[in-house]
This record gives structure tokens, C-alpha cells and sequence, in this order.
């Protein structure tokens, strides 16, 4: 029974042994891998993707997909950019604003999606293209930058000798764990990937969890848009192009299913330093960026395959069982 | 010796399924040329028997013939080959390609690599034509009524040479003018020899079409009567004709109430027509009938998952319009489906979260769920319903039909809902696991719940109810009180044909 348990633990963080297994691994081949400076700058690497990934999170625990986000990120980079640059506003306004906007995209994709009942792959596809292209129109293609220092802390500043993405990071984690973990509508996220149809006569209102959960990845893609602003010091209309293939990754790489309803947070840290660890490594084994693109989406093959087998495994279990 | 001349003929077939017997030595014998009628209740095991005969499943035990050859088991090719055909009640037919094109679906007339369009389409209108069938064969399927829909897929059997072809309650999704066409078709086909395996509940298009009838019980063959020497009485007779075996655990009679708990007032709507009925504090209702009847359909509208068209709910004497699940349970009103799997309980979830699911947003501090509370709440049912399982952190897939079932109710119960309908509540359930449901149920009409039972189990309704309604093809065809309880009665009721047109 005991044993049995420690399994089990071991079975459901097996990603982290995965992590660290990567890092063994790096810290042999390069005498550079293994400092602090080399880790901080690994976690400052992927504060970006950490943000943001808690939202997508969600998305993918209801069974659904953003492809929107790189495009918000590119929005909110613009749009704060230029708030601050071209109309002299306060940054704290500015903040504000732009967590407005992509909040507001994310609850019109989630709009659409529970109304109309539109499929989640088009509708964030659509989003993506639309969004791009404002985000270009706005700057007129051309990079905004010079922000008052006040701004750039979010991105450069540190506490102690914790840079601030850092902090953001992990505090993003902090409330993202405890909406999944604590508050009842984050149940309701696994209540509704596991069986939309069940959850629904649970009395949940399937309409309005999509909505909620749409409009947070939203609001965590704009998070992680000034963040990213603040760390270049120049908005680039850009800036997030591809950025959802690689919050996609860290998610499913966290054990996230893609079908719906299973997954922990707490994984999804583990898939998102994962990432970070794999790029700093190559970086430093000096492999091209070409065969990096390459690595990375075998990692990720590797993963969601992983995952199918087993579940396919314990159908066929299951199956001979009955 | 054998004089007759036998085109199909099971022998001794049985099929098991773990735990279930379908079929249990079920010998048949279709003569040429005739209109055989397969009749039974629900679960009587014609379904299954088609299917073995169809190579749709392998039969445990028993032989197949066919024109004289002998088989252990068929596959789809093998009974294709031998000239059986099945018209199933869900069409095999691909919408977006043409009526020509569906007939020679996987056997296309081809010129080398290309399809030969006007060949086919016009060996499919000879085909037709000899079916005296008004259909073009360059139509898409998808633009055709059900009716046509039927018959292209009679077609598609007969350009297959069948010489059997088994109609699995052919007229259930037809309108009475589409009925009368197939009936025209079923009767050119005999005529031009084709034999005919014809499943119905509907008694009087038995009556009218077939030559000899079989009836089936509980995966067992009964008997076979010539149509002619037979009555309506006779067949409800065999189809029922069983004793009451399960013995049902006595609840306090005195439990039923005045007090009205639900009421519906002529509703109408998700293929339900004018359904009105009360259902007291205290008291077991049945609502019986046969598949799709229209009952499912008729909870699913209390619940609040399908809209109403017209008609009222009365809940406790105020008026309700339940337009979601969740207003529903707001009200009081739980509902344990039928399919448990697919609808009722979250089975990637713990059982104290299947339980507290409908309650979060009650038992929350602002957004923050008292896990306590959750807690406490989950073990007290685990205890009160005697739910088997080491701990109630355990995932609902992990426990049997029966303790799943008792996870449900658990919700509903926790979300104090004061009317609760089950629908084939010990459906796939083990027959001890059944009694334990029984009794529940007795326990909660003796806490003054009001229940609303949908089964399709003749014993099961007359054991457990308190008073019966029927249903037959959306409408309510019957009320019967406890004292009047009668398997025949409610056959009828259940077979009874809408009128209208």
C-alpha cells in the first residue's frame, strides 16, 4: 500500500525527474550550465512563457486551444508602447489599460466560442491574424520605444538578486495554482474538460466557465506582453509572433492532457523550466537555432505521445477488464 | 425429415456477456418467401439475435444456415456474401454523396481510375425503378426525407442480390404517410420472394404485414404463431408472460402525501406532446413505456437540458421555467440519467468533488471552496448510502456501476433537491448493488422526497412505483394506480398507436 503510494507520487511528478535528468545532463556537458548566474538567467528566460502559460493552462484543461495569445502579446506591446510613448499617459494607467484590452479579447474569443459554438482552433486563429494586423496598423510597422523608467522595472528591476519577471513569474503561479486548486470555479475547468455534458448537469454554466477561462488567458498573455516590453524596452508589432507554439509546449510538456480535464499546475512549472533548461543548454552546446526548432518539436511529439499511449493502454486495460 | 423449405435457421444461439446473458438457446427457422415478425420488449435480445446474423457480433454457442451452409459465426462480409441484408434504425448511409453513389457505396462502377458516374446512375434507376421507387438517383441523400432515406437504404441491400433482408423497427423514425410507402415496398419485395425479417413493438403492423411471428423473452425464444390463427391478446400474453421474480423491499405505504411537489401542466415540446402529471410528496411515480417513448426526453425538459415549447411546471405550487441545468437544481430537482458514464458522474474527478460539484459555489468563501465542509459532506453520504471505497479522494472511474450511481444520487442529495428522477436507475447494475438501490429509494419517499422513475424494467416499475404513466410515441397513453398494476395493462398502453396523423 505504501509502496504503491510512493509510486504513484513518483508516476505524477515523473516530469521532474525528466527536469532534472535534464540538468545532469547539461551540467556534464558544459562546465557553464551549472552556476547561479546561468540559472537565474534561465528563470528570467522563460518568465515570459511562465506567464502566460498559466492561462493557456486552463484553456487546455477544458479541452480547448488559444492560438491567440502571440498576438495579444504583440498588441499589448504596441498599444502600451505607444500609450506611453505617443500620448505620454502613466504607466500605471497604461498597465491598466492594456490588461483591459487583452482581457476583453480573451472574453470575445470566449464569447464566440460558447455562443456561437464556433470551433476554439478557428476562432483564436482568427483572432491571431486579426490582432496581428492591428497591432501593425497601430504602430504603422514601425518599433516604439524610450519608456520611462518607472515602466522598465517590471522588466529589468530586481528584488534582492531576483530579477522582477521572476517574482511576477512565480506569483502568476501562485494564483493560478489557487484558482485551479481552492476556488470552485476552478473545478469546474477539470469538471468541464473531463465531460462538458456531465458538467453541464452538475448545474454548472458551461457557457460562462468558457467565457471566464478565455478571458484569463487573455489577461495572462497581457501580463506576460509587458513584461516582455518592459524587459526589450522597445515594443516591436512582432514581438509574440510563434510565442503560442511555445506556451503550448511548456503546457503539454507539464503533463497537461490535450483532450481535457487532467493536469496540475504544479506540472506545468516543471514543463515550462523544461523549455528554458533545453534553449540555455543548446545555447551553451553551441547548437544551431535551426536544430534547436528541431529538438524542441521532437520533445514535444515525445510528450503528447507519451500521453496517448497511456491512456490507450489503460482503455485496452479496461476493455479486457469488462 | 425436413419438408419445409428454410432459408435461414438459427440454432441453439446463445451469447454472453460477462455477468449478462443476451441470448440463451434461441432456435429460429425463416421460411422463403415469407414475412417473418420478431417481437419482444425492450432487452428481449432481438437486437442482438439481428446482429448475430449480420456478423455485426459472434454468438457464444449455437450454428448459423443459411440456404443449407453452416456457420459458427457470420462477419458483415460473409452475411453480405450470403445474401443477408439489415436495414439498421440508424442508416448507413454517407449524406453528402448522391443516392447512386450511396448504393454502390465501396463497390463503385469504374472506367480504369475514374468513376463511372452515368453507369451507375443508371443501373441505380433500374434499380429503383424495379422497387418502384420515385427517387433520383443523382439526388443527394442529405436533401431526401427519412422515409426516401429508408428506402435508398432497401435499395442498396436489393443491388446486393439480398435474399433476407431484416428490418430493424423499420417505421420507428417514419411518418404515417412514410409508413404506408415502406409497408408498399416490404410487400413488392415479397412478392418478388424476397424474405423479410421485420422487427416492431408495433403490434398492428405486425398484424397487417407478417406471415408467422416469433416472440422473444428475456433473451429466450418463446414461441412462433402463425399470424393468422393469432390475436393482439395472445402476443402480449407470450411477451409478458413471465412471474415476478425480484422481490422488492416493502416500503411504509402510508409515505405518499397530499402535498403536490411537481406538476406538469400540458407540456409539450422535445417530441412530447401535452404531457401532464403530477407527482406528490412521498411518492414513487413511474413513468413507463417503451424506448423512446419520449420519456428521457421528458426529464431532460424538467431538468432544464431541452427546451419546452408550451405547457407549464408547477414546483411546490409556484410556477418554474428551468431554461438550464443549474436553475433546475436551484429549484430542488435532481436527475440521475441513464447513461451514468457519459452524463452523470465525472469520472476523472474524486467522488467528494462528483458530490460537491452542483454545491461549490454554496459551500465557497467567496470564490475559496471550504474543503472541509466538502469534506465532511462527502464522507456523511459515503456513510449514509454505503458507498464501497477506501477513501472518498478515490476517482468515481475507479468504483463499480452501482457505487457510481450511489455518487450521483449523493450530489443530488447534497444539493437538496427535494424531486429526483431516476432514469433506468439499476441499468448495468449488479443485481445485489440493485437491491441497495431499492431500498435508497424507499428510504428517500420515506424522508418525504418526491421521485420520479423512469424504467423500462416491467418488474422493476410495478415493484417500485407507486403509481404508473405510460407513454407511447410522445404522448401520455395511460395512468395506472398500484392496486391495477398488470403487465398486460401496460404492454397495451405501451404499444398503443397515436392516432393522428
Amino acid at each position: 500500500m505504501k509502496a504503491n503510494k510512493v509510486l504513484d507520487t513518483v508516476k505524477s511528478r515523473i516530469i521532474y525527474i525528466f527536469l532534472l535528468v535534464m540538468i545532469l545532463f547539461f551540467s556534464a556537458a558544459s562546465s557553464n550550465f551549472l552556476t547561479v548566474r546561468n540559472l537565474m538567467n534561465v528563470v528570467k528566460q522563460v518568465a515570459i512563457y511562465g506567464i502566460a502559460s498559466v492561462g493557456m493552462t486552463y484553456v487546455i484543461l477544458l479541452g480547448g486551444i488559444d492560438l491567440s495569445i502571440g498576438s495579444i502579446i504583440s498588441l499589448i506591446n504596441i498599444v502600451a508602447a505607444y500609450a506611453m510613448v505617443n500620448l505620454g499617459m502613466n504607466p500605471l494607467l497604461v498597465v491598466l489599460l492594456s490588461l483591459l484590452i487583452s482581457t476583453a479579447i480573451g472574453f470575445m474569443n470566449g464569447i464566440v466560442i460558447s455562443q456561437l459554438r464556433m470551433p476554439e482552433l478557428i476562432v483564436t486563429f482568427a483572432a491571431q491574424t486579426i490582432f496581428a494586423g492591428l497591432a501593425y496598423i497601430i504602430c504603422n510597422g514601425t518599433p516604439i520605444s524610450r519608456f520611462p523608467d518607472s515602466f522598465l522595472v517590471i522588466g529589468q528591476g530586481y528584488v534582492g538578486p531576483i530579477p522582477i519577471p521572476v517574482v511576477i513569474m512565480v506569483i502568476i503561479f501562485a494564483i493560478g495554482w489557487f484558482i485551479s486548486e481552492k476556488t470552485y470555479f476552478g473545478r469546474y475547468f477539470y469538471a468541464l474538460g473531463g465531460n462538458e455534458e456531465a458538467a453541464q448537469l452538475s448545474g454548472i454554466n458551461v457557457k460562462k466557465v468558457k467565457c471566464l477561462v478565455y478571458s484569463l488567458s487573455g489577461l495572462f498573455a497581457g501580463i506576460a506582453g509587458l513584461v516582455m516590453l518592459a524587459r526589450a524596452n522597445t515594443g516591436q508589432p512582432n514581438a509574440g509572433v510563434g510565442y503560442e507554439f511555445d506556451v503550448i509546449t511548456c503546457v503539454v510538456l507539464g503533463g497537461v492532457s490535450t483532450t481535457g480535464g487532467s493536469g496540475k499546475m504544479s506540472n506545468v512549472i516543471a514543463g515550462v523550466m523544461i523549455i528554458g533548461v533545453l534553449q540555455n543548454g543548446m545555447v551553451l552546446l553551441d547548437v544551431s537555432s535551426y536544430a534547436q526548432m528541431v529538438v524542441k518539436g521532437v520533445i514535444l511529439l515525445i510528450a503528447v505521445g507519451a500521453d496517448c499511449v497511456q491512456k490507450y493502454r489503460l482503455q485496452e486495460v479496461k476493455k479486457a477488464a469488462e | 425429415m425436413n419438408i419445409e423449405d428454410n432459408i435461414l435457421e438459427l440454432k441453439h444461439i446463445s451469447k454472453y456477456y460477462p455477468g449478462v446473458t443476451a441470448l440463451q438457446d434461441v432456435s429460429l427457422s425463416v421460411r422463403r418467401g415469407e414475412i417473418h415478425a420478431l417481437i419482444g420488449e425492450n432487452g428481449a435480445g432481438k437486437s442482438t439475435l439481428i446482429k448475430t446474423c449480420s456478423g455485426a457480433i459472434a454468438p457464444s454457442e449455437g450454428e448459423i444456415v443459411i440456404n443449407g451452409k453452416s456457420f459458427r459465426r457470420m462477419t458483415p462480409k460473409v452475411s453480405e456474401e450470403n445474401g443477408i441484408g439489415v436495414i439498421y434504425q440508424e442508416f448507413n448511409l454517407v449524406g453528402d454523396l448522391t443516392v447512386a453513389e450511396n448504393i454502390f457505396l465501396g463497390r463503385a462502377i469504374r472506367k480504369g481510375i475514374m468513376v463511372d458516374f452515368k453507369a451507375m446512375e443508371r443501373q441505380a434507376q433500374g434499380i429503383l425503378d424495379s422497387l418502384r421507387m420515385k427517387i433520383s438517383p443523382s439526388a443527394l441523400v442529405r436533401d431526401l426525407s427519412v422515409g426516401y432515406q429508408q428506402m435508398v437504404e432497401i435499395a442498396k441491400a436489393m443491388s446486393q442480390n439480398a435474399q433476407v433482408l431484416i428490418m430493424d423497427e423499420p417505421s420507428a423514425p417514419l411518418t404515417n404517410a412514410e409508413v404506408e410507402s415502406m409497408f408498399a415496398v416490404v410487400d413488392l419485395l415479397k412478392e418478388k420472394g424476397v424474405t423479410i425479417i421485420y422487427i416492431s413493438h408495433r403490434l398492428e403492423e405486425i398484424f397487417r404485414l407478417s406471415d408467422r411471428i416469433t416472440v422473444l423473452r428475456d433473451g429466450q425464444y418463446i414461441v412462433t404463431l402463425d399470424t393468422k390463427h393469432s390475436s393482439e391478446e395472445e402476443l402480449i400474453r407470450y411477451m409478458v408472460g413471465r412471474q415476478l421474480q425480484e422481490v422488492y423491499p416493502k416500503r411504509d405505504p402510508g409515505c405518499v402525501q397530499d402535498e403536490v411537489v411537481f406538476e406538469a401542466d400540458m407540456v409539450c415540446g422535445n417530441g412530447d406532446t401535452n404531457i401532464s402529471l403530477q407527482i406528490h410528496k412521498g411518492e414513487v411515480l413511474g413513468l413507463g413505456g417503451l424506448v423512446g417513448a419520449g420519456r428521457t426526453e421528458f426529464a431532460e425538459m424538467v431538468f432544464g437540458a431541452r427546451k419546452k415549447t408550451s405547457g407549464k411546471f408547477f414546483f411546490k405550487g409556484k410556477e418554474i421555467h428551468p431554461r438550464t441545468p443549474k436553475e433546475a437544481i436551484a429549484a430542488g430537482i435532481g436527475l440521475v440519467p441513464e447513461d451514468r458514464k457519459a452524463k452523470g458522474a465525472l469520472l476523472g474527478l474524486s467522488i467528494q468533488e462528483n458530490i460537491n460539484m452542483p454545491v461549490y459555489h454554496r459551500i465557497s468563501k467567496g470564490a475559496v471552496i471550504d474543503y472541509k465542509k466538502a469534506r465532511n459532506t462527502a464522507q456523511q453520504y459515503k456513510e449514509e448510502l454505503s458507498i464501497k471505497t477506501p477513501s472518498v479522494g478515490q476517482m468515481v472511474k475507479n468504483l463499480s456501476g452501482g457505487n457510481q450511481q450511489k455518487v450521483i444520487l449523493a450530489k443530488w442529495l447534497a444539493a437538496e433537491s427535494e424531486l429526483l428522477i431516476f432514469d433506468e436507475p439499476t441499468r448495468g447494475i449488479d443485481v445485489g448493488a440493485k437491491q441497495e438501490i431499492y431500498t435508497l429509494i424507499n428510504t428517500l419517499v420515506e424522508q418525504g422526497k418526491a421521485i420520479l422513475m423512469i424504467s423500462s424494467e416491467m418488474e422493476e416499475l410495478m415493484g417500485m412505483s407507486d403509481r404508473i404513466i405510460v407513454l407511447a410515441e410522445g404522448c401520455v397513453s395511460g395512468e395506472i394506480a398500484r392496486p391495477e398494476f398488470d403487465q398486460e395493462t401496460i404492454m397495451k398502453l405501451a404499444s398503443k398507436e397515436r392516432k393522428d396523423g
